[in-house]
């Protein structure tokens, strides 16, 4: 028995889950917009006989035959982050507009926060917090090499977080890309799953619920809330968003992704959630061969 | 005149009469040097504001926030100032040097990859001796790498040890 077993009647086809869960993943970057274009990049990596294999659902991730991205020159550039697939979502569901206010809260490492500078053509205000300071050198660096200059980089609780003291009061909009149990990792960190308990999964729920319920708080009226993790849990998904939303004036509103996914769940270990669950997606590493991962979209006073 | 506090943002003045920190330059300084320098226009900086925080350390913020700010960071460091010879950073040249028209020494792809891993190679130029712009061609255009130091017919690379690579 392990921990993924609990999923299996939510899964659908669980073996085929199962085997795409171990194997390992193709290795994908994204394209830093605010230093190049796709196809510079992958004409780089080509003269540099590395094969690229483009992404129909996202014309900035390029899949290279390659162990070693970061040993070329299109990294050393800043030109490309490495970024698995699925960790491309959350941004391009918030999908800021140049000049917009935007919290990403739990910015650490940076991936998310590259691709929302991105963009918004690296204009505005993108505030990137994190409160795990030793993380924080990997999203400071990060947003330097992609060449951001639309961030600020702030370490404090998301939970309470306040931007006073940066002059802004509210945002257009707000990621939370929240700590997680990260099961969906299963295929880059094969000892993901080492750590899990229910005592954490305990603790990291109540983490969720505060950053997303003062997100919401951040979010100006109509604006627009990403909720995401890489974690299979219904604990940290629709059971966290089904409890802010009974609290604060917010909805669960549809989106568009390209990717195969399947609908939220409105039940878990005799718990109902919301029938508006069924908005946010579940993706499984079998759908697309891709991490796991979860994301809903949340509009704001509507 | 008042000291510079470096635990914190603060937004440099407009000109050099508006200034009122000690050895701070002035937005003005600043776009002229980059000017001066490189050749890269003003107008490139139009949106971004300047701020120093550490000593000497100045940064480039695509946005209007009052000052100061307390932050782990705003926007970009894009150079080093209180001292001699002002020098940009290698974050700042690959953001904003493609724009350069002087001062910029295109490296053949060894020459490049020796810069890259942070060798000091002798290199033909005849210019300006100083901080230059190291670039290489990649897919078509000229692309700037990092920030050398010419001197004595020779560049040193100052790729940052984190960002040295062996390709």
């Amino acid at each position: 028995m392990d921990v993924l077993d609990r999923y299996e009647a939510l899964v659908g086809d669980f073996d085929a889950f199962r085997d795409a869960c171990e194997r390992p993943l193709p290795n994908v970057v994204r394209v830093n917009g605010i230093k190049t274009t796709p196809e510079r990049a992958a004409r780089a990596f080509e003269e540099a006989g590395i094969a690229v294999t483009r992404r129909e659902w996202h014309d900035g991730l390029l899949e290279l035959d390659t162990g070693k991205p970061g040993n070329t020159w299109p990294y050393a550039h800043g030109w490309v982050h490495g970024q698995e697939e699925v960790s491309a979502i959350p941004a391009r569901v918030l999908d800021p507009d140049p000049g917009d206010r935007v919290l990403d809260a739990c910015a650490a490492p940076g991936s998310k926060t590259g691709q929302l500078a991105a963009l918004m053509d690296d204009t505005g205000t993108l505030v990137a917090n994190d409160d795990n300071l030793g993380r924080l050198s990997a999203l400071r660096s990060n947003c330097d090499r992609l060449g951001v200059t639309c961030a600020a980089v702030t370490n404090r609780d998301g939970r309470n977080f306040s931007t006073k003291e940066l002059g802004v009061e509210s945002f257009d909009s707000v990621l939370v890309d929240a700590p997680c149990t990260c099961e969906g990792t299963i295929r880059k960190n094969p000892d993901a799953l080492d750590n899990w308990s229910h005592g954490y999964l305990n603790q990291v729920t109540g983490t969720q619920k505060g950053i997303l319920r003062r997100a919401v708080e951040l979010a100006e009226p109509g604006g627009t809330v990403v909720y995401s993790t890489c974690t299979f849990a219904p604990e940290e998904n629709e059971a966290v968003l089904d409890h802010v939303l009974d609290e604060k004036d917010a909805e669960l509103v549809p989106f568009e992704l390209g990717l195969d996914s399947v609908p939220g769940i409105t039940e878990w270990e005799g718990e109902t959630f919301d029938s508006s669950m069924e908005r946010a997606k579940r993706v499984y590493p079998h759908h697309n061969d891709t991490g796991g991962f979860f994301c809903a979209k949340l509009e704001v006073g509507a | 005149m008042r000291e510079n506090d470096s635990s914190r943002f603060e937004r440099v003045a407009p000109t050099e009469r508006e200034n009122d920190v000690e050895g701070r330059p002035s937005r003005e300084a600043i776009l002229e040097w980059w000017d001066d320098r490189f050749g890269i226009p003003s107008e490139t900086f139009a949106d971004c504001t300047f701020w120093e925080k550490g000593a000497g350390k100045i940064w480039a913020f695509h946005d209007e926030v009052p000052s100061p700010v307390r932050a782990e960071s705003l926007g970009l460091a894009v150079m080093r100032v209180r001292q001699e010879h002002w020098k940009p950073t290698t974050d700042a040249v690959q953001r904003f040097g493609g724009e350069a028209t002087r001062n910029v020494v295109e490296l053949d792809e060894g020459e490049a990859r020796a810069f890259l891993e942070g060798e000091d190679r002798e290199v033909a130029w005849d210019g300006d001796w100083g901080y230059l712009i190291a670039a290489h061609d990649i897919a078509g255009v000229t692309e700037p790498i990092g920030v050398g130091l010419y001197l004595y017919g020779e560049l040193r690379s100052r790729m940052p040890k984190g960002k040295q690579r062996t390709l």
